[in-house]
C-alpha cells in the first residue's frame, strides 16, 4: 500500500536579521490513510513549523523551504503553485489551530465561517452548504446545532469554540486532519470530551489524522505512530507502545520521565532535563541533544546521528548509543 | 460548619495551622447592562473555609474560572475580600490597618503564572528581585547586592546575572526570578498561582524540583494553584478541589486521588491524560457535559447539577452543606453519606 503522505528530507529556514534559524532539519516520514500520528515535543522544536511547511503556509520572508517533498496521494503538494495549492488546503489537507479564540472570525456568524470553505471546494448552493453545515455542527456534538449557526464565535464557550473549528475541518471531508494542539487552551474535562469526539469521528469518517502536541498523555490516548522531535529534527519514531515501552533516546526517556503521573508512587522525584533546547540560530554539529545529554560520548558531538530502524518500521531511533541505552527508559 | 467539628481538627492536627480561611466570599461587580441596572456580581469565591497547616503544601485545582486564582489573591488580601476572614498565624488581616498589612504581607508572598508579564522588562534582575527589599528593608545598597546575589544562587541562577534584563532569560529561567523575588523577605507563606503552566514539560520538573528543593531548606507553606492535577498531585500533601467558586472536596493527596468521593473530583481526575498507552487503554473514563455555568448566575442548588451524571432531586433544590465526612476528608455533595 503506498501511504497517504510520504515528506522527504524537509528542510524549513527563517531568514532573520540575527542569522539563519534552522526550524525543520531534513524530516522524513509518512502516514498512512486512517492513521492518527501524535507529533510530540517542546516549544520550537519544529513540530508546527514542519505541518505549515506542508501546507506551503509559511510566512516568505522571513521563512523558506528550501529543500524537500510532500508528497500526498501522488502529488509534491512543494511543486504547486499558490493557487493550486488553495484548492489542496481545506478539500486535501485541513488544519485545525491551536485558540480557537483567536482562529475564528468574531465578525462572522460560525454558519458563514462553515459554509465558506463548502462553497469554495464544492459545487453547492448557499442553501446546500447551510444544511450541511447543519449536519457539521450537530456532528461534533454541538446542542441545537441548527440553531447556533447564526450565533457569533464570542456567544460559545472555548470547547463548543473547538467543536466549530473540528466541524471547519471536517466540512470537505478531507484526507488529513492536521491538529495543533488543539486541546491545550482547553480546561481537562473539555479536553476529554474532544478528544473523546476526535477519536469516533476518526473511526466514523476514517481520515487520517496528525496530532501535534506537547502533551505525551493526551497522544498515548490518541494515536497510533508518534514523532518525538527535537530542534527540528524527529528524533524518534515509531508505534505508540514501542515509543512508551521500549523507549529508546535519552530526550524521549528524559520526557516521559519528567511527567508526573497519578500512579506514582509518592515522594517520587521527577527526572528533570538539564539545560535548555539549543538555540536554533547556532545548531551545534552534531546530536542536537548532545549538550545535555548524559550518555553522550565524543562522537556526538561531531556527527549527528541518523534516523535508523531498530524494529522495522516501527521504531527508529537517532542515537549514536541506542543498544547501550536500552533498558534504562522502561519504566 | 460546626465550631466542634474545626476543634476537633485543630486536636488531631500536630502542625500549626498557619493560614485560617473562614467563609470567604469574593464578588466582582456585574456589567453594566443599561445605565439603570447592573448586571449580577460575579461569584468568583463564593464561601470557602479551609486551614493551611505550616510546612506542608495545599494544592488547590479546578478549572478556568473556578475562582482558584481569586482565593489565592484573595488570601493575601492583594483583592479586599467581599466577605469572611483571613487569619494568618493568629491575625486576622481584616483587623489591620494598611501599614500593617503592608508589614504582614512580606511574610506572604507570591509566584504568578506568566514569567513574561509578572516581570517588567525596563528592571534589571537585580533591582527587581531586591525591591521587596527596598519597601521593606532599609538595607544598605551593598547588603541588598548581597542578598540579592545569593538569592539568585539559591534558585539556581548565576549570581552575576544582577545587571541582566529579563528578556535575556528563557521561561524557567524567568520563573526563577519570580520565585527568587518571592523569597527576598524570608517569608512564611508563598502562594504560587500556576507557576509551571507556561513552561514546557523538561523544564516544568526544574522548576517543581527547586520548589520543593526550598521549602525543605526554608520551611516554606505553600498554597499551590494549579490545573494540571498530575503536577499537584505530585508537589501537594493535601489538596482542595474547586468549582464555581466552591471547594467541593478537600482532603490528603492519597485520599483524595484513591478515594475521592465527589463526582465531579471523580470526572477531573479520569480525564487527566495518562502518558501510558495500556492505561489509557483500560481507564474507565467519566466524561462531563457541557460548559462550566456563568459565575453570575449560577444554578439553584448544588452548583454542579448542571453537569453531574449522578444528579437527583435534592440537588436542584438545596445546596450541599460541606463537612467532614471522614477524618480529615471535607466534602460538599448531597450523595455521599
Amino acid at each position: 500500500m503506498t501511504p497517504l503522505l510520504e515528506i522527504k528530507n524537509l528542510k524549513t529556514r527563517f531568514y532573520t536579521q540575527d542569522g539563519v534559524v534552522r526550524a525543520v532539519n531534513d524530516v522524513s516520514y509518512t502516514m498512512d490513510s486512517g492513521e492518527i500520528l501524535g507529533v510530540v515535543g517542546e516549544s520550537g522544536c519544529g513540530k508546527s513549523v514542519h505541518a505549515l511547511s506542508m501546507m506551503q503556509l509559511i510566512p516568505y520572508p522571513p521563512g523558506k523551504i528550501t529543500n524537500g517533498e510532500v508528497w500526498l496521494d501522488g502529488q509534491d503538494l512543494l511543486t504547486l503553485n499558490e493557487e493550486e495549492m488553495q484548492k489542496v488546503r481545506g478539500r486535501d489537507i485541513a488544519m485545525i489551530f491551536q485558540d480557537p479564540m483567536t482562529s475564528l472570525n468574531p465578525v462572522f456568524t460560525i454558519g458563514f465561517q462553515i459554509t465558506e470553505a463548502l462553497l469554495l471546494h464544492n459545487d453547492m448552493t448557499k442553501r446546500e452548504a447551510k444544511d450541511r453545515a447543519g449536519e457539521l455542527l450537530e456532528l461534533v456534538g454541538i446542542p441545537g446545532a441548527k440553531d447556533s449557526l447564526d450565533d457569533f464565535p464570542h456567544q460559545f464557550s472555548g470547547g463548543m469554540r473547538q467543536r466549530a473549528m473540528i466541524a471547519m475541518g471536517l466540512s470537505c471531508e478531507p484526507k488529513l486532519l492536521i491538529a495543533d494542539e488543539p486541546t491545550t487552551a482547553l480546561d481537562v474535562t473539555i479536553q476529554a470530551q474532544i478528544i473523546d469526539l476526535v477519536k469516533k469521528l476518526q473511526e466514523e469518517l476514517g481520515m487520517a489524522i496528525m496530532w501535534i502536541t506537547h502533551d505525551l498523555g493526551v497522544v498515548a490516548e490518541l494515536a497510533h505512530t508518534i514523532n518525538v522531535m527535537y530542534a527540528g529534527s524527529i528524533i524518534e519514531t515509531g508505534q505508540i507502545h514501542n515509543i512508551y515501552k521500549e523507549t529508546k533516546h535519552p530526550y524521549t526517556i528524559g520526557l516521559l520521565g519528567s511527567l508526573p503521573r497519578l500512579d506514582d508512587a509518592p515522594g517520587t522525584e521527577l527526572v528533570s532535563i538539564p539545560g535548555l533546547p539549543p538555540d536554533l540560530l547556532a545548531l551545534p554539529e552534531g546530536c542536537p541533544f548532545a549538550a545535555r545529554c548524559e550518555y553522550r560520548i565524543e562522537k556526538c558531538l561531531i556527527e549527528k546521528p541518523p534516523l535508523v530502524g531498530i524494529n522495522g518500521k516501527d521504531h527508529s531511533v537517532a542515537c549514536w548509543r541506542w543498544e547501550e541505552i536500552a533498558g534504562i527508559g522502561s519504566k | 460548619m460546626g465550631r466542634d467539628s474545626r476543634d476537633r481538627i485543630k486536636m488531631k492536627a500536630e502542625k500549626k495551622k498557619l493560614v485560617e480561611v473562614r467563609n470567604l466570599k469574593k464578588y466582582f461587580p456585574g456589567t453594566e447592562v443599561s445605565i439603570f441596572q447592573t448586571g449580577n456580581d460575579v461569584k468568583a469565591v463564593d464561601g470557602v473555609s479551609f486551614d493551611v497547616y505550616e510546612q506542608e503544601t495545599l494544592g488547590l485545582v479546578g478549572e478556568t474560572g473556578c475562582g482558584k486564582t481569586t482565593v489565592g489573591r484573595t488570601m493575601l488580601h492583594l483583592y479586599q475580600p467581599t466577605a469572611g476572614n483571613i487569619i494568618f498565624d493568629g491575625v486576622d488581616l481584616n483587623d489591620l490597618g494598611e501599614r500593617e498589612l503592608r508589614f504582614a504581607r512580606s511574610k506572604m508572598q507570591m509566584i504568578f503564572q506568566d514569567p513574561y508579564a509578572s516581570l517588567n522588562p525596563r528592571m534589571t534582575v537585580g533591582s527587581i528581585v531586591g525591591s521587596p527589599l527596598d519597601v521593606h528593608t532599609d538595607q544598605s545598597r551593598k547588603e541588598k547586592r548581597e542578598r540579592v546575589q545569593e538569592l539568585l544562587d539559591i534558585v539556581g541562577l548565576n549570581p552575576d546575572f544582577v545587571n541582566r534584563y529579563p528578556h535575556e532569560f528563557s521561561g524557567g529561567q524567568r520563573q526563577r526570578i519570580g520565585i527568587a523575588r518571592a523569597l527576598a523577605l524570608n517569608p512564611d507563606f508563598v502562594v504560587c498561582d500556576e507557576p509551571i503552566s507556561s513552561l514546557d514539560v523538561s523544564i516544568q520538573a526544574q522548576v517543581v524540583n527547586l520548589l520543593e528543593d526550598l521549602q525543605k531548606k526554608l520551611g516554606l507553606t505553600y498554597l499551590f494553584i494549579a490545573h494540571d492535577l498530575s503536577m499537584v498531585r505530585h508537589i501537594s500533601d493535601r489538596m482542595a478541589v474547586m468549582y464555581l467558586g466552591k471547594i467541593v472536596e478537600l482532603a490528603d493527596r492519597d485520599e483524595i486521588f484513591l478515594n475521592s468521593l465527589h463526582p465531579y473530583t471523580q470526572a477531573l481526575m479520569s480525564a487527566v491524560p495518562v502518558p501510558d498507552p495500556d492505561l489509557a487503554e483500560t481507564k474507565h473514563r467519566i466524561i462531563l457535559d457541557g460548559d462550566i455555568p456563568n459565575p453570575s448566575n449560577p444554578p439553584l442548588g448544588c452548583n454542579f447539577n448542571t453537569r453531574c451524571p449522578l444528579a437527583t432531586d435534592v440537588c436542584f433544590i438545596e445546596e450541599p452543606e460541606y463537612r467532614e465526612v471522614n477524618d480529615k476528608h471535607w466534602v460538599a455533595c448531597h450523595l455521599v453519606k
